[in-house]
């Protein structure tokens, strides 16, 4: 690799100023709602000294309470439903001999990732209007299904990654050594594909979280999640509130996030 | 009635692929493996050696034709219901296992008892010498232990037939020749059936009952190590297993007319009712400086310390190598340019097959 030490990108002019522009554009924003999620002042564009009293009162408002236990609710079930599809579906394309029509599975597994959101949420509320209709049933579940369903793509992919990384003489040795297919998957494949589908669960879990879009046009009256929840505080009057329930919420993803590296980065 | 053979394939086809892409990676294979012999598929890569053994195994089923265990059909059987058992390449350890874990698995499956297993595992482990290792994870071991645990690990639920799919390549050469003696004292000490699959003729060679030379999907020869050597069917297979010098020659009768109108009689064995133009084929150690033999000019000398090669060329252009013995001090008996006369015994000459 002598070749890239000879050439280095921080070497070109204006390295510095770019990538320092970019940091400061990523993180600035992030930076300043932290700090300012500790305002003691009422409204967010004033400093009023160091304080947790909105974090105290964001725990303390009942419909906090209640958005975030909901999307909770939701983010688990879809991302247990997404994964246990996704592991399914990375298993049937990995692990089976070429079949036709192989590109167009995965091209449709993936396909949340490819429509645009607001597309598939305006899909969403019209279909699931008319299933309101003819069912009556107004629950949670809709927002589970609409949520498992984009998570998908985000569990398949790190679980498919894991399989294909996978020596695929170790299912063959163990079928050699006895193992009939449910015991060679249950002994070998899944414990050895574990860290996949656990980053992939954490992916989704991660994505249902944080959806405004879809879960909008979904949502039935007093089902907001706490991204919308959030949305809706906005449009009145912003206080530090919204700051702190932003700073928990950034401060369970990067937690997610990290343990979604690690356990990716460990192979074997 | 006679014992039938521990394994058996009968005109076993394997082709991958259909219509005008297919590739026959066997073609009709029909071998005969006995109770505890320790058998050798021998030739080079892509001669279908691979196929056979998986056929064996049944990682694959042939297209055409049955392998039997034990004069058995299993050829529909899936792998996880054969008794055979295999040591593969890259040894495919269980990375989330221990050693133990790893070398119990096979009796684990079989739904032995937690103590029979334990207990056989550590037996197979000071069989191959790990017991220290038993609680490692195998990425802790180095290659010639995981070799080790691999082989532990085929060997445990005692299988009828143990399948070797070059379990040696990834060795260096020192530890290789460790192997191939500690692999020899296994299968006597277990007598257990070995079906061992090398493209390295010297392990053939050294290690095997009897060797089956393949090529191309077929098997061109079977027969002992020194059969193999010193009577090779064709041309591959005399090629293909040390060296050797093809000649052409004229058969009348029992006589032998090579190059340089010097003649031979051979004996009807050596001959097989061959006549008119045939190749023959005669080993480089087997020719020595004579008063009667080949009308040679030496080309080249080549000193290998343990012998010294000679390179001389016949009156029809032939090259032919000898290999002679090199005196206390080293010096060379010849020099290049000079005429010679290379005698050989009518044995050493093997009429060859088309």
């Amino acid at each position: 690799m002598a070749k890239r030490k000879d050439f280095s990108v921080t070497r070109l002019p204006g390295f510095a100023t770019i990538a320092l522009t970019a940091f400061v554009a990523l993180y600035l924003p992030i930076v300043t709602l932290v700090v300012y999620s500790f305002n003691g002042s009422e409204t967010v564009a004033i400093w009023g000294g160091f304080s947790l009293r909105w974090y105290g009162i964001a725990w303390d408002n009942t419909q906090v309470q209640e958005a975030t236990l909901r999307s909770l609710i939701i983010a688990a079930s879809a991302a247990g439903i997404a994964t246990t599809v996704a592991t399914m579906a990375a298993l049937a394309t990995t692990r089976t001999g070429r079949f036709k029509g192989e590109t167009l599975i995965y091209v449709m597994i993936n396909q949340p990732l490819m429509v645009p959101e607001i597309v598939t949420a305006v899909a969403l509320l019209i279909v699931f209007a008319a299933v309101k209709v003819a069912t009556g049933y107004t629950g949670l579940g809709y927002l589970i299904l609409a949520h498992a369903a984009f998570c998908i793509p985000f569990a398949y992919l790190p679980i498919r990654a894991r399989l294909e990384g996978m020596d695929l003489s170790l299912e063959i040795a163990a079928s050699d050594l006895y193992a009939t297919p449910w015991q060679t998957f249950r002994r070998v494949t899944l414990p050895l594909m574990m860290p996949g589908v656990i980053a992939g669960a954490m992916l989704a879990f991660v994505i249902s979280l944080d959806d405004v879009i879809i879960t909008e046009f979904v949502k039935s009256a007093g089902q907001d999640t706490l991204p919308t929840y959030m949305l809706g505080q906005l449009r009145r009057a912003v206080t530090p509130e919204v700051n702190a329930i932003s700073t928990a919420l950034l401060g369970l993803t990067v937690l997610m996030l990290t343990a979604f590296f690690i356990l990716t980065r460990t192979r074997d | 009635m006679p014992t039938p053979p521990a394994v058996e394939a009968i005109s076993a086809r394997k082709t991958y692929g259909d219509g005008q892409a297919a590739v026959v990676a066997l073609k009709d294979v029909s071998v005969q493996i006995g109770k505890g012999e320790f058998f050798t598929l021998l030739g080079p890569s892509g001669c279908g050696k691979t196929t056979l053994l998986r056929l064996i195994a049944g990682f694959e089923t042939p297209t055409a034709g049955q392998i039997l265990l034990d004069g058995n059909d299993i050829t529909a059987d899936p792998p996880n219901l054969r008794p055979i058992n295999t040591v593969f390449q890259n040894y495919a350890l269980f990375p989330h296992l221990t050693v133990a874990q790893n070398v119990g698995f096979g009796l684990e499956m079989q739904g032995r008892p937690r103590r029979e297993v334990e207990e056989t595992a550590a037996e197979m482990l000071a069989l191959v010498k790990l017991e220290a290792m038993a609680n490692r994870r195998c990425s802790q071991l180095s290659g010639g232990q995981q070799q080790r645990v691999a082989l532990a690990r085929a060997l445990a639920p005692r299988p009828k037939v143990l399948l070797l799919d070059e379990p040696l390549s990834a060795l260096d050469l020192k530890l290789r020749k460790e192997m191939q003696s500690e692999l020899k004292r296994l299968q006597t000490e277990t007598g257990i059936t070995f079906i061992f699959v090398t493209h390295d003729q010297e392990e053939a060679l050294t290690m095997s009952d009897r060797i089956g030379v393949m090529s191309a999907g077929k098997i061109l020869q079977i027969g002992s190590p020194r059969d193999i050597y010193t009577k090779p069917a064709n041309r591959f297979v005399a090629d293909f297993i040390g060296e050797t010098n093809f000649l052409s020659a004229d058969l009348s009768g029992q006589t032998l007319t090579l190059p340089g109108g010097f003649r031979i009689d051979l004996t009807p064995a050596q001959t097989k009712g061959r006549q008119g133009q045939v190749t023959v084929a005669l080993r480089p150690e087997q020719i020595r400086p004579a008063d009667q033999g080949l009308s040679a000019t030496v080309t080249q000398l080549v000193y290998f310390g343990t012998d010294m090669h000679s390179h001389a060329r016949l009156s029809d252009g032939t090259e032919v190598v000898a290999r002679m013995q090199t005196s206390p001090s080293g010096e060379a008996a010849l020099h290049e340019g000079q005429a010679i006369t290379l005698g050989f015994a009518p044995e050493a000459i093997q009429v060859l097959e088309d």
